[in-house]
């Protein structure tokens, strides 16, 4: 059996990677990717922890994720081409007018 | 169980390598095909862990759609080729580097809270007999699960869905 | 009933206020002068149902309505009748009456809408010198003292267009004010220590006091209302605005400041007569200040050549003279001597009032002359006056002013007293000059601006500018009006002549109950008092303010009356001394007033400068205020402190939305990061725990 803890941490790897991700690119695609790396660390987390507690919600709640990814993903594609018509960069240092 | 651990391990390895080479790479094409393998290391995991029917949604709806979807968005933006110098845009280093280093304290923090946690639990890592025979059923048990206790959330769901299609043909409209 | 006497006038003033400027002048003058005459009608009936009832209850009381109600603290709005207020009445309804037909003449040239207004403030002043006169306690008193304040403020600058008009009525009101302040403070005083404000219960309670022997709460509250005194009846120090105040109109100065409002302080003190009785001390200031006054004003009143000026530094040696008598406790004299001084300083006002008209404004006297001739109702109304206020025999002025001179004189008080003389022979021989100045004499030359015959009348304006008038003699409505006070001013002194020469004194024994302390009944009624009871059988000459006199016994009576016959030549003499001084300076010999003048010129500057006390104001009070006003309140208290602190605000928090906006840096990666430092933290937190 493979203690709980292993998938923890791994998990923990990969939230901390996509974390990297999301500061460190100069891509919004790319961005957008590492965030999709974030929630797949958390999904592991809950399918581990759904196991160890011997019930489905874990799977549930992955399930639920992984719509809400999904959405997600689709709108922001949708804004990352509305901003591409606009700027013809996708940089997302590009994208500052709102500041003060 | 050793066989259990190394596949595990196996797939772990997989699984952090691509991601850590999604981050990195320099061409947004590979990072998605990288993230690809990056889920299908996953699934296997998921597989492990007595839950095909994750391992399947994730592989169909993750690895088919979501990143079909990006890579669609990658070929028509054309955007194969990272900018390296963008005119006009602000260097932004500040919060890279404390992102960065924040990641690494995450890191540890997590690791640290999840594994005491697991530990507070008493070792029970993983509970006992009734297990085996709920994760044979495990698609039946989900279905009851989610259209009996968890039906409004999945309403909620749907609605969500809706939605966001909707938001984002109205988004990437082109303006006529 | 007695709620008409000053509704009536109010009345007057509601319906000239609204629709005066839609008014012929008729109408609108004739409503006003209506009213007055309606009030003098039910003024009249009230006081001949007192006069009916028994001396010892004659008091009317009537609570219009509860006022204040706080606590224990019940001030209602209540008019008493008495005897004094009686006296006050017929003073203000008769006369107002007759300065309302007089001005009815005067003021016609002035435009419609400003006719109306001039009566709408002549009726509201009537209406609040009655509530003053009628008020049954201190507040009631107060809201009348106020009033005609005001009124005296709106009609002193009822040519307000004109700077020295609207000048002088700000200084009337605001030196009236610094009276009314010292008012208050003794109103306060009166109420911590005897728990009421009305006048009877007051009275009851400090009768029951003895008098005190050095200065308590009682000679404080009473100086403090002294104060209050000194500012409405013009005494030192608060006299500076009575002269100013002869910007307005000649009937206002006429109604106002010569023969009602001024009065106001005299029958305050005769109102509150007990209180005063028992603070020694304080009546000593009363008669001290009276005096002082009187003195002052009769020499300034020698050497000025403006015809109202010297009118109205005689109101204020005249007042001081009413004060004189407060002062030694013969409180009926100081209110009989109001009484005949109404009579004749109206009629000198009005009669001054005829002459400016016929003269088109003209009011400096050096530029008179002659004109015995031209205007002769309005000379010989005037002499009548004169030679009342100089106290000739058996004129109305000597029969008061002796008394005042008498019951100084007996009461101990010598010094007073003759000051007092000595200011009487100032009245006889300013008063005189002026005579002989204006009427007597030949008519200046016409390049000193006296108006030719036949040029056209003056329009509107101060008084009448200067411009060209015709000589006519008073129209009929001025006319009457003088005759009609010329009786007044040689008659209505015969209610008050003394026993001594075979009269009864009347107006002393019906004044006499106002002034005793009433008897142990509460509120309401006048019960009987011993004073009173006292007062009926001893002689006439007795006072019944508790000046400390009590009755002599038959053996000194012979005495007293050899003084008093004495006393009365003496003073006769001197009015007559006074008269015959005047023939010889200012009708035989002018050149001899000049030649005195120059010889005393350092003399003559300083009285025909008002002792500079105009400019010692100015300087000690009025400067300093200014410049404490511009340097310390407005530059730092108002611009540094107040505006600072609000623009303070504002610009500090403009600083702080400066250097906080910078947290929108617009960049997205800036935003994420705060929200994973807020994710960090927080878990920190929890693997803390």
């Amino acid at each position: 059996m493979v203690p709980l803890g292993h998938y923890l941490i791994l998990s923990a790897i990969l939230f901390g990677t996509g974390t990297i991700g999301v500061f460190l690119r100069r891509n919004v695609i790319t961005v957008l990717l590492s965030i999709e790396v974030m929630l797949n660390a958390v999904n592991l987390a809950f399918i581990a922890f759904g196991r160890t507690m011997g019930s489905v919600d874990g799977q549930v709640i992955m399930f639920f994720v992984v719509t809400v990814a999904a959405a997600e993903a689709a709108v922001g594609l949708a804004l990352v081409i509305a901003l591409f018509r606009h700027r013809e960069s996708l940089n997302p240092d590009m994208f500052t007018s709102l500041k003060w | 169980m050793g066989t259990e651990l190394l596949l595990f391990y196996a797939f772990g390895a997989i699984a952090a390598a691509a991601s850590l080479l999604v981050v990195l790479q320099r061409n947004p094409m590979h990072s998605v095909l990288l993230l690809i393998v990056s889920f299908c290391a996953l699934a296997g995991l998921y597989i492990g862990l007595e839950a095909p029917f994750a391992a399947v949604v994730q592989i169909i709806i993750y690895a088919g759609a979501i990143m079909v979807l990006f890579l669609f968005v990658v070929m028509l933006l054309n955007a194969h080729r990272e900018d390296e110098v963008d005119v006009g845009a602000r260097p932004v280093r500040g919060p890279l580097r404390a992102g960065a280093v924040l990641a690494v304290v995450l890191v540890a923090e997590l690791a640290w809270a999840l594994v005491r946690a697991a530990g507070t639990r008493g070792g029970a890592l993983f509970a006992g007999a009734g297990a085996d025979p709920a994760a044979l059923q495990s698609v039946r048990t989900l279905g009851n699960v989610l259209f009996t206790e968890y039906s409004l959330a999945f309403e909620v769901t749907s609605i969500l869905i809706i939605v966001a299609m909707i938001g984002a043909v109205v988004l990437a409209k082109r303006e006529s | 009933m007695l709620l008409l006497i000053p509704v009536l006038p109010f009345l007057g003033f509601l319906i000239n206020l609204t629709l005066g400027r839609r008014l012929a002048k008729t109408v609108s003058g004739g409503v006003a002068c209506l009213a007055m005459f309606g009030a003098f009608v039910v003024s009249a009936a009230s006081v001949w149902s007192l006069v009916q009832m028994p001396p010892a209850e004659r008091g009317v009381f009537l609570e219009v309505a509860p006022w204040i109600e706080s606590g224990t603290l019940s001030l209602p709005f209540a008019l008493r009748l008495d005897p004094l207020g009686s006296l006050m009445i017929l003073v203000v309804t008769g006369i107002g009456f007759l300065i309302h037909v007089y001005s009815t003449a005067y003021m016609r040239e002035e435009r419609d809408s400003e006719y109306a207004r001039y009566f709408s403030y002549l009726n509201l002043f009537a209406a609040f010198m009655l509530v003053l006169v009628l008020g049954a306690s201190f507040p009631v008193m107060f809201v009348g003292w106020e009033g005609v304040g005001l009124c005296s403020y709106l009609l002193i600058g009822f040519w307000f267009t004109k700077t020295s008009a609207s000048d002088a009525g700000k200084k009337a009101f605001i030196v009236n004010r610094i009276g009314d302040f010292g008012f208050l403070l003794g109103m306060f005083v009166v109420w911590t220590q005897f728990g009421s404000l009305d006048f009877q219960d007051v009275a009851r309670l400090a009768g029951q006091l003895p008098p005190e022997a050095t200065f308590g709460t009682i000679s404080l509250a009473t100086l403090l209302l002294f104060v209050g005194a000194t500012g409405k009846s013009a005494q030192i120090p608060l006299h500076v605005w009575l002269p100013d105040a002869m910007e307005g109109p000649t009937p206002v100065s006429a109604l106002i400041h010569a023969a009602t409002m001024v009065t106001a302080g005299v029958y305050m003190i005769g109102r509150n007569a007990v209180l005063f009785g028992h603070a020694p001390e304080t009546l000593a200031v009363v008669a001290a200040i009276g005096v002082a006054t009187a003195l002052m004003a009769g020499t300034i009143g020698l050497v000025q050549n403006d015809i109202k000026r010297v009118l109205a530094y005689s109101t204020v040696s005249q007042l001081g003279l009413m004060f004189v008598a407060m002062g030694v406790g013969a409180f009926a004299a100081g209110i009989f001597h109001l009484y005949t001084h109404a009579f004749f300083k109206a009629l000198l006002f009005l009669g001054s009032g005829a002459v400016i008209h016929a003269l088109a404004g003209e009011q400096d006297i050096r530029r008179m002359g002659g004109l015995r001739k031209e205007l002769p109702i309005t000379y010989w109304t005037f002499l009548t006056g004169a030679l009342a206020i100089s106290g000739v025999p058996f004129l109305s002025g000597f029969f008061s002013k002796d008394e005042i001179l008498w019951k100084s004189f007996s009461g101990g008080h010598t010094f007073v007293w003759g000051v007092a003389v000595v200011a009487s022979l100032l009245t006889a021989i300013y008063m005189f000059r002026l005579v002989f100045l204006t009427f007597h004499g030949e008519p200046p030359s016409a390049g000193s601006g006296v108006p030719a015959a036949g040029a056209s009348h003056a329009v509107a304006g101060n008084d009448h500018d200067s411009g060209g008038g015709h000589l006519h003699d008073a129209p009929p409505a001025m006319a009457i009006v003088l005759v009609l006070l010329a009786i007044g001013s040689v008659f209505a002194g015969y209610i008050g002549v003394p026993a001594v020469i075979g009269g009864s004194n009347r107006i002393e024994h019906f004044l006499a109950p106002s002034f005793a302390a009433p008897g142990l009944e509460p509120g309401g009624e006048e019960g009987a008092s011993p004073a009173e009871a006292r007062g009926e059988m001893s002689h006439a000459s007795e006072p019944k303010g508790e000046g400390g006199h009590t009755a002599t016994g038959p053996a000194n009576e012979e005495g007293d009356h050899d003084t008093e016959l004495l006393l009365m030549a003496f003073s006769s003499g001197i009015a007559l001394a006074g008269i015959g001084i005047a023939v010889f300076f200012f009708l035989r010999r002018r050149d001899a007033a000049a030649r005195t003048a120059a010889r005393f010129a350092g003399l003559h500057r300083l009285l025909l400068n008002k002792y500079y006390v105009d400019e010692v104001y100015d300087a000690a009070i009025v400067q300093p205020i200014k410049r404490t006003s511009d340097r310390a309140l407005w530059r730092v208290v108002d611009a540094g402190l107040i505006d600072g602190s609000v623009n303070g605000a504002g610009s500090l928090v403009n600083g702080a939305s400066a250097i906080l906006r910078r947290l929108q840096t617009g960049s997205m990666r800036a935003y994420a990061l705060s929200v994973f430092v807020g994710v960090v933290l927080i878990l920190g937190y929890y693997v803390w725990r």
